[in-house]
């Protein structure tokens, strides 16, 4: 048994550990489990949050796409920090009124807003069809990283049932809590990992970091900057704004706002959150540094630069830690999918559409018992899903953006928008998302006498326009004749 | 209405400023001039949030609480 093995053995079995003692002195009930009985300060809510951009994506794939790609991997620097300031104003009303009507998801937030459980169901749907291939690009990754830090000794399949197991078990015990305690492990090793590997690959391998891009430039001409055609400016800028406006529309981080104790929290995180993103910078550097040290990693593979580039550098026992440090960022965003996946279905989709008057006790049962049943749908499309799931998860992120417009219109003090037009405006994005991607359509293909950097325009614009459009005309259609009826928002006070 | 004013120059900085400095050199502490624009904002929209937290009376009224809560 290698030293690597150990370690990474070590940290599973204590991510286990934590997440089963989290529970203690808690009784779990549907608020306890969903939203840690809202009661979180601002470190946990902090990490629970910035635990949504540091998971195996951006550890494997923010290398990864610098590695391949170069400069468009910069998007991801830049969407995080502006959702952070619209998290500013928009966060505290959200909080506010889930306090006040108990809610403990997202759909719930959507179904008593509008006050329309079919609402609620569409919105579960669509949460629940863009975080299952969120939980399987967690689990792949998890395979890789085992797989390959472990020098092959345990296969990415053993790998794969071994962090479901694990995340099942404390997610049924603990439900967030859990998550919030691993949380806590994962950054700080993540934080210390990458700042170490990516200050130290460059001065090791180039000298230091204007070495580095300098002998990458000379290498490849064209490659730290937006090229004209493709990924272009044009991209960059219509990527970030849609991701931006998505950030907080994912089902477990819509959650995650539910678990804080107070709303100044999200304004004082809105000042550190953009800092903590820096972290990714060095993340970047380790792509860079890769380029031209280990050469010619194509497709799927250039996700593996990282660790290429570290099996080469390190002994086995560092090699080990970052695998270690790896596994958690797999495990904590996982636990907080599959606790928000199991939600959706048993709190919106079972209570919402099947059986209104079940009690919360009931729910909360239900919830625990699907966990193991999401994860092992989860397992099943990681080992045999192939490419479709490639395509559901690029849907992912446009799906949940189609909730925003609806969101947001909900804040105001006078909602004019009706439950209707929010029902039809998202079937009509979530619709034109599913379309567009699975026949990979591009604006060039949809609309070819555009100029050229109209071309590049992320295509989730048009499921987004699409969305308002329609949901500001079903809207003014089915205006309430009688202006005395009561609006959904009137149930706050 | 300053406060949000603030609070859109990020998006101006990022979004509209990002074809005007779409190069490599000079290079800015080690790193490409796009990628060091990026970086730069970013630590700006903490110094905005910062400023916009001091100033924002929604958290002045509250401020003896948050020393409770804290100790």
């Amino acid at each position: 048994m290698s030293s690597a093995l150990v370690i990474i053995a070590a940290v599973t079995v204590f991510a286990l550990y934590l997440g089963l003692c989290a529970k203690r002195g808690h009784d779990m009930s549907l608020e306890q489990w969903t939203v840690g009985g809202r009661s979180f300060g601002t470190a946990f809510v902090f990490l629970l949050m910035a635990g949504e951009i540091y998971t195996t994506f951006t550890f494997l794939g923010g290398s990864g796409f610098a590695y391949g790609k170069g400069a468009p991997v910069y998007y991801i620097l830049a969407y995080g920090s502006l959702a952070y300031i619209l998290s500013y104003w928009m966060l505290p009303p959200i909080w506010r009124f889930a306090k006040a009507q108990r809610l403990v998801s997202q759909p719930h937030f959507f179904a008593r807003k509008y006050d329309s459980p079919a609402l609620g169901v569409l919105v579960a749907l669509v949460g629940v069809a863009a975080l299952i291939p969120y939980l399987v690009l967690q689990l792949k990754g998890l395979g890789i990283i085992v797989a390959t830090t472990s020098y092959g000794a345990i296969s990415s399949t053993s790998a794969v049932w071994i962090g479901a197991a694990v995340v099942t078990c404390y997610v049924i015990v603990s439900g967030v809590r859990g998550s919030a305690w691993n949380s806590v492990v994962k950054d700080t090793l993540i934080l210390a990992v990458v700042l170490f590997l990516g200050i130290y690959l460059p001065i090791h391998y180039y000298g230091g970091f204007s070495d580095m891009f300098h002998a990458i430039d000379a290498a490849k001409p064209g490659f730290l900057t937006f090229p004209a055609k493709g990924s272009s400016v044009a991209w960059f800028q219509s990527t970030v704004l849609l991701t931006a406006l998505g950030f907080f529309m994912w089902p477990h981080t819509f959650g995650s706002i539910f678990t804080a104790k107070d709303e100044r929290i999200f304004r004082r995180n809105a000042m550190v959150l953009p800092l903590y993103q820096l972290i990714l910078l060095f993340v970047f550097f380790v792509g860079f540094a890769a380029v031209l040290k280990v050469p010619g990693l194509k497709g799927g593979d250039i996700d593996l630069s990282l660790f290429r580039l570290s099996l080469q550098t390190f002994d086995p026992w560092f090699v080990g830690v970052i695998g270690g440090a790896g596994v958690l960022t797999a495990l904590v965003p996982g636990s907080m999918i599959l606790n928000s996946a199991s939600t959706l279905l048993a709190n919106d989709v079972y209570r919402g559409m099947l059986k209104r008057d079940a009690t919360d006790a009931a729910v909360t049962k239900l919830a625990r018992m699907l966990v193991p049943v999401v994860a092992l749908v989860a397992v099943a499309f990681t080992l045999h899903g192939g490419e479709t799931i490639v395509a559901l998860l690029l849907m992912g992120y446009s799906f949940v953006t189609q909730l925003f417009p609806a969101m947001v219109c909900s804040l105001a003090p006078r909602n004019r928008a009706t439950k209707q037009g929010a029902f039809c405006g998202i079937l009509a994005g979530a619709a034109v998302v599913a379309v567009t991607t699975l026949m990979h359509l591009s604006m060039g293909q949809l609309f070819p006498f555009l100029p050229d950097a109209a071309k590049d325009v992320n295509i989730g614009f048009i499921a987004l326009a699409l969305n308002i459009i329609v949901f500001v005309v079903v809207s003014a259609v089915t205006q309430p004749r009688t202006s005395g009826q009561p609006q959904a928002h009137t149930h706050v006070h | 209405m300053f406060l949000r004013f603030l609070a859109v120059l990020p998006f101006i900085g990022i979004l509209l400023g990002i074809p005007f400095v779409n190069r490599v050199e000079p290079l800015v502490l080690g790193m490409p001039f796009v990628l060091a624009w990026i970086v730069l904002w970013v630590i700006l929209i903490s110094v905005i949030m910062g400023v916009i937290y001091r100033l924002d009376p929604t958290n002045r009224q509250t401020a003896v609480d948050t020393e409770e809560t804290r100790s």
